[in-house]
């Protein structure tokens, strides 16, 4: 930047582009922990700033030197295939690198608390950590701690708050909107992380909620999750689950809960496995999401999950455009730069 | 610190006057119009290159693509800027590949604009040629980066400013010089 013209980007009237709505205000984040303390418009605003990263998705050349000489830690405490590679995807696509630390491979087994682990990582001097835990809250101790960027990428059944962006995003893309839906969550909705995620984001923008599995799963405690004024209702009726439904978000069964208690895996397929006959009482086009991985056959039938209703590719790609999002927001200027400036004011 | 206007460097029909003449220019050096395609650098290029785009419809009667680039993601400067840039989407419809590509922008200083674009271009493909159109030059480069059409020369110091005011992004219409003062 010229020091000449630093003078000439700091007007408020050169925040807004042409194409962004005039009331475009943009914000600063320090980390990204959950969904739950963002505002709407703090929402709305990365989703619209993904949208630069889902045309790079399909530039021939994907890699950019955005944030060459940066380093992500990928510090993932649970096993996590898609999370963690699209998390290392969307650094290298910035030209940062990945640091990557795996449960399997790490001090934990060996004793090592957290803290230490973290400590240890943030001594190798990363611009920022992303990390998986499965305690609830482990993301949020860990930003308590240290002085870089903390992205959340699932915290036990707490949140995944990248999930419900590239969801909420994935959605907008396809029917324009995210306001005013009604929102059918089909699964394991107590021990998800990706369904508490979706419904402080999609609750924030008036989406009505519809919980259905079986009842084990659906304590009643969950319809009080939600933002102020959202409803959410249970339900272990799946045909009543699906009336009226404008997205159904599918989450995956997990296998190693199926024993506390016992439920057959071919009563839940029975009873829950969205097929196409179910998908028809939703609204025509409804949309069907997964955060993966899918198992076919099990909570999705495989001509729901490759019918054109599904958005679970769409989602992959999306992910990898969130996260370069927010790598970028939180790792691409000074943590003490202000919010919002014109694009090419200063040095042209 | 505060900026403080110091005059008039074109009013509205200047400005019209110069782009009818630029875009003259580009159709007589390119001999006509085919494979041309113009790219604004957002912000104030991308309603420059869809007037350029317009006079040179009504001069060649041949039309000529436009897109929109947005360089922030390319910028050399991100790690000190004092503000974070928003980012804007790029809109570019067609294949740049073997295309005679016009670059327009507002103003050319640093040229470090210039060069972030042009690795833009070059992530969408291989344009035949790349060319540089501006509305004004104000001197001080940095990089060795010229323009190939130019509305206007003119002569700064340091610490004044180019200030571009279109009706598109602007609500006003003119070029203005102003000053930094401490």
């Amino acid at each position: 930047m010229n020091p000449a013209t630093a003078g000439a980007h700091m007007r408020e009237d050169l925040v807004v582009g042409e194409s962004a709505p005039r009331d475009v205000v943009p914000h600063r984040f320090r980390h990204l922990l959950g969904i739950e303390p963002l505002t709407a418009e703090q929402i709305q605003f990365l989703l619209d700033q993904s949208k630069p990263f889902q045309e790079i998705q399909r530039h021939p050349l994907k890699k950019l030197a955005t944030l060459r000489g940066k380093s992500v830690a990928l510090a993932f405490f649970e096993p996590s295939t898609r999370t963690r590679i699209s998390f290392a995807t969307a650094a290298s696509r910035l030209g940062a690198d990945a640091m990557n630390l795996q449960a399997e491979a790490s001090s934990l087994k060996k004793g090592e608390s957290l803290l230490d682990t973290v400590h240890t990582l943030d001594a190798m001097k990363p611009d920022c950590i992303v990390m998986r835990h499965n305690s609830s809250g482990a993301a949020d101790f860990v930003a308590r701690h240290l002085e870089i960027p903390v992205i959340n990428a699932g915290d036990g059944t707490h949140e995944h708050p990248s999930q419900a962006l590239l969801d909420a995003l994935t959605i907008r893309d396809r029917i324009d909107k995210i306001e005013g839906l009604n929102v059918t969550i089909l699964g394991d909705i107590q021990h998800s992380r990706v369904a508490r995620s979706n419904i402080h984001l999609l609750g924030k923008f008036g989406c009505n909620f519809t919980l259905c599995g079986p009842a084990m799963w659906l304590p009643r405690e969950l319809e009080q999750i939600g933002p102020p004024g959202c409803t959410i209702r249970r339900t272990s009726r799946i045909d009543e689950a699906m009336e009226g439904a404008d997205a159904v978000i599918v989450l995956r069964v997990q296998q190693e809960r199926m024993n506390e208690p016992a439920l057959p895996m071919g009563e839940y397929i029975l009873l829950y496995q969205l097929t196409e006959e179910r998908l028809r009482r939703a609204r025509p086009g409804a949309l069907v999401l997964h955060p993966g991985p899918m198992i076919r056959g099990l909570e999705i039938d495989p001509a729901v999950a490759d019918g054109p209703q599904s958005c679970v590719l769409e989602q992959v790609t999306n992910g990898v455009a969130v996260r370069m999002m927010l790598l970028y927001l939180m790792v691409g200027t000074p943590a003490d730069a202000a919010p919002g400036a014109d694009a090419t004011a200063e040095s042209k | 610190m505060r900026v403080v206007e110091k005059s008039q460097l074109m009013s509205a029909t200047e400005i019209d006057r110069t782009l009818q003449r630029v875009a003259h220019e580009i159709v007589e050096k390119s001999g006509g119009s085919l494979n041309l395609a113009l790219i604004g650098i957002r912000r104030r290029g991308v309603p420059l290159a869809q007037r350029i785009a317009q006079a040179m419809r009504e001069i060649d009667r041949v039309e000529v693509p436009v897109g929109t680039l947005d360089i922030t993601l390319y910028r050399d400067d991100l790690s000190k800027v004092a503000a974070q840039p928003v980012l804007q989407s790029s809109d570019i419809a067609f294949s740049v590949d073997d295309k005679d590509l016009i670059l327009v922008d507002d103003v050319l200083y640093t040229g470090r604009t210039v060069r972030a674009a042009m690795n833009g271009l070059f992530d969408l493909g291989r344009p035949r040629t790349v060319r540089l159109c501006v509305l004004i030059d104000r001197g001080h480069r940095e990089m060795p980066i010229e323009a190939s059409f130019v509305g206007r020369m003119v002569q700064t110091s340091d610490n004044e400013i180019i200030e571009v005011r279109l009706r598109e992004v602007d609500q006003e219409e003119r070029v203005m010089l102003v000053e930094r003062v401490e």
